[in-house]
């Protein structure tokens, strides 16, 4: 394989991995039932936290740290909201996305064009040596492999365990789940929170390991985008990997394409990830529905013992 | 026991719930402001007397209002049967696009029609841009809230590949600016002295029409149907794919005007910035009206006012204007969660269930 397909294939893992954090947490959200729309207002918050606290620490993992702990800070506004208080699930994750947009740029200002050193590649020993997977899996940043673990953590967790029975249990149908002694709303904050954190450390992915920079609505769309990816991966851990890692190409083949100077227009170019994720949902759509793969039944709807 | 109950609310109640959660969000808010070492009380000072302090002050409030009752609007109609479209700054972005093609580079510009056709243009165009999504899923099935989302990202970038590119003005030095609109392709203002132009009073007209859509016409029956029950209006047999064609048309079409409004009455030009985010500021406008369409107005004069008490921290205080997005995050927090708890009552004691069997939607 040519050292430039390598380059293109590594700059896709690494251009999917923001993506694939957020949207593995989005999948815990939505399979306990709780859409949160708020997850590109996390990722700006968690980037710029994560940005901050690293530039002012020199420590990433701490920087890792905040970013999911805000996130997860900020997802409980979205619980409280839509859990507690059984508010409309959209709006109110568009309220956070708003929020979480204003508030890390607010914040954010005198943090442009500050330095910072975040993560940098660590080559795994033996494994980088091997062909085609080598370049691509095993010469990246420390949060790239643990994107790998997370994904296999999650699938266990979701599909093996009896707590991923019963986040699944109460996704689908919250009175059953309660009825067999299943505390739905704990499960669903638990799930929003986790959310929350995944976001947080997609954003500082951004910020300290693809970039080290802060740059106001750094995330362009991401949160959004691994909205629509859930649905791509038919709300399965294992699937996101492939609708990140196909976004990811996409941005890295456009990036490419850009740096080598084909005359396409710039503006052009940036668009791509945009129509090929619209491109993605409609298909997605339309396999999801061919083999009865919806959405998990309860999602978006607020419970209550009183209905 | 402690219980929630689920009360009729009334409308002074959710007036009095919306003022207590402006209050409460300008205190979240406050806090935040006070962290990063802005005096929060200078700065509501002047948020709250830029906008309404003055006539002057009023005229611009206005002005920031004009495009935000389209914008609501343009969320507020397809919310109606249950549809969110959140593309409306995208829909905008293209109305500005459109009308700055039919002002700049066709005849139309210059002649004494430059201003109804530019208008019309940015209708369609927004109409054509919101019809992708809807589309989509009227007959597809795919989710309207991410695509309309993710094509507001393809607008924003349209509008850069043109001012930096084809469109940009030779004169502008290399700034990414497109040409001054022609005299002729202005919009008249209303007001002598002010900046009030003729959008303001097309705003109204259209809460007028979307009132009389919705109570007066078959179509707005056959929207409210499908609104209140998408099975029972299969059953009744309208067809569902037509009113989401429809009404995604009118939605684009809305927030297209407001995006020509802003290129032929305030910029004069397509240029970055244009919107400040007028479209996502629809999504709030169509929610604190609660829906209605009469209520947009005040709602989009109360956030005006924000947009311009904004500006003018930026001057003062060298605010960024992302402080209005925060604020209005914390309004919209707020107010979601007080409308909830204004729904409710608090009930100590044994649970009525006549009163709880109450569907909760």
């Amino acid at each position: 394989m040519s050292p430039l397909i390598a380059a293109v294939l590594a700059a896709a893992v690494r251009s999917g991995t923001p993506v694939l954090f957020a949207t593995l947490g989005e999948i815990f959200a939505e399979r306990s039932g709780v859409l949160n729309l708020g997850v590109e207002g996390m990722m700006l918050v968690g980037a710029f936290a994560g940005f901050v606290t690293t530039a002012r620490t020199g420590n990433p993992w701490l920087g890792l740290i905040a970013a999911g702990a805000t996130g997860a800070a900020l997802s409980l506004i979205h619980a409280v909201l839509s859990i507690t208080l059984r508010a409309n699930q959209v709006a109110s994750g568009l309220a956070l996305t708003i929020f979480g947009t204003g508030l890390s740029a607010s914040l954010g200002r005198s943090f442009v064009g500050v330095p910072a050193t975040g993560f940098r590649p660590m080559p795994i020993p033996g494994l980088e040596a091997l062909p085609l997977v080598g370049p691509v899996l095993f010469r990246q940043d420390a949060l790239v492999y643990l994107s790998y673990l997370l994904v296999l953590a999650a699938w266990y967790a979701l599909y093996r365990t009896r707590w991923g029975l019963n986040i699944r249990a109460v996704g689908e149908r919250p009175e059953a789940a309660d009825a067999m002694g299943v505390d739905v709303a704990r499960v669903r904050y638990g799930c929003v929170a986790i959310g929350g954190a995944l976001a947080g450390a997609g954003g500082a992915y951004l910020s300290t390991a693809y970039t080290s920079m802060w740059i106001e609505n750094m995330t362009a769309g991401r949160g959004w985008i691994a909205v629509a990816l859930v649905i791509f991966a038919t709300w399965d851990p294992l699937r996101a990997v492939v609708g990140a890692y196909l976004f990811g190409g996409v941005n890295a083949l456009q990036l490419h394409l850009q740096a080598s100077g084909t005359g396409l227009p710039v503006y052009l170019l940036l668009m791509a990830p945009y129509v090929f994720t619209i491109v993605v949902l409609v298909f997605a759509t339309r396999e999801t529905a061919r083999r009865r793969l919806g959405a998990p039944a309860a999602l978006s709807v607020s419970y209550s013992r009183d209905q | 026991m402690i219980h929630l109950e689920r009360r009729r609310s009334s409308g002074a109640a959710s007036a009095v719930a919306l003022a207590v959660s402006i209050g409460a969000a300008l205190a979240a808010g406050g806090l935040v402001l006070a962290a990063s070492g802005v005096n929060p009380f200078a700065a509501y000072a002047e948020l709250v007397s830029d906008p309404f302090g003055s006539a002057f002050g009023w005229s611009e409030t206005i002005v920031k209002a004009t495009p935000l009752i389209f914008t609501g609007l343009a969320v507020l109609l397809p919310a109606r049967m249950r549809l969110w479209n959140i593309g409306a700054e995208g829909q905008l972005q293209c109305g500005a696009i459109a009308a700055t093609w039919i002002a700049v580079f066709t005849p139309i510009g210059h002649s004494s029609l430059a201003v109804p056709v530019l208008l019309l243009a940015g209708m369609a165009a927004g109409a054509a841009w919101c019809l992708v999504p809807g589309m989509l899923r009227a007959w597809l099935a795919v989710n309207e809230t991410i695509t309309t989302l993710l094509l507001n990202y393809v607008a924003l970038l349209l509008v850069d590949f043109l001012i930096y590119g084809p469109w940009q003005d030779p004169q502008s030095r290399g700034f990414p600016l497109s040409p001054i609109l022609p005299p002729a392709a202005k919009l008249p203002v209303l007001i002598a002295g002010t900046r009030v132009h003729l959008g303001f009073a097309l705003a109204l007209l259209a809460v007028g029409a979307v009132v009389f859509v919705l109570k007066r016409t078959r179509w707005g029956l056959e929207i409210r149907i499908i609104g209140d029950n998408p099975d029972a209006a299969r059953y009744a047999g309208i067809d569902l794919a037509r009113n989401i064609l429809l009404v995604m048309a009118a939605a684009g079409a809305l927030a297209g005007l407001a995006g020509a409004g802003e290129v032929s009455a305030v910029s004069g030009r397509l240029q970055q910035g244009l919107s400040p985010g007028y479209g996502y500021t629809g999504i709030i406008v169509a929610w604190l009206a609660r829906l209605n369409p009469a209520a947009t107005v005040l709602v989009a004069i109360l956030l005006g006012g924000l947009f311009l008490g904004g500006d003018g921290l930026q001057i003062s205080l060298n605010l960024p204007i992302a402080v209005v997005y925060m604020l209005q995050g914390l309004i919209f927090f707020f107010v979601l969660g007080s409308e909830q708890l204004a729904g409710y009552r608090l009930r100590i004691g044994r649970r009525d269930h006549a009163a709880s069997a109450s569907h909760i939607t």
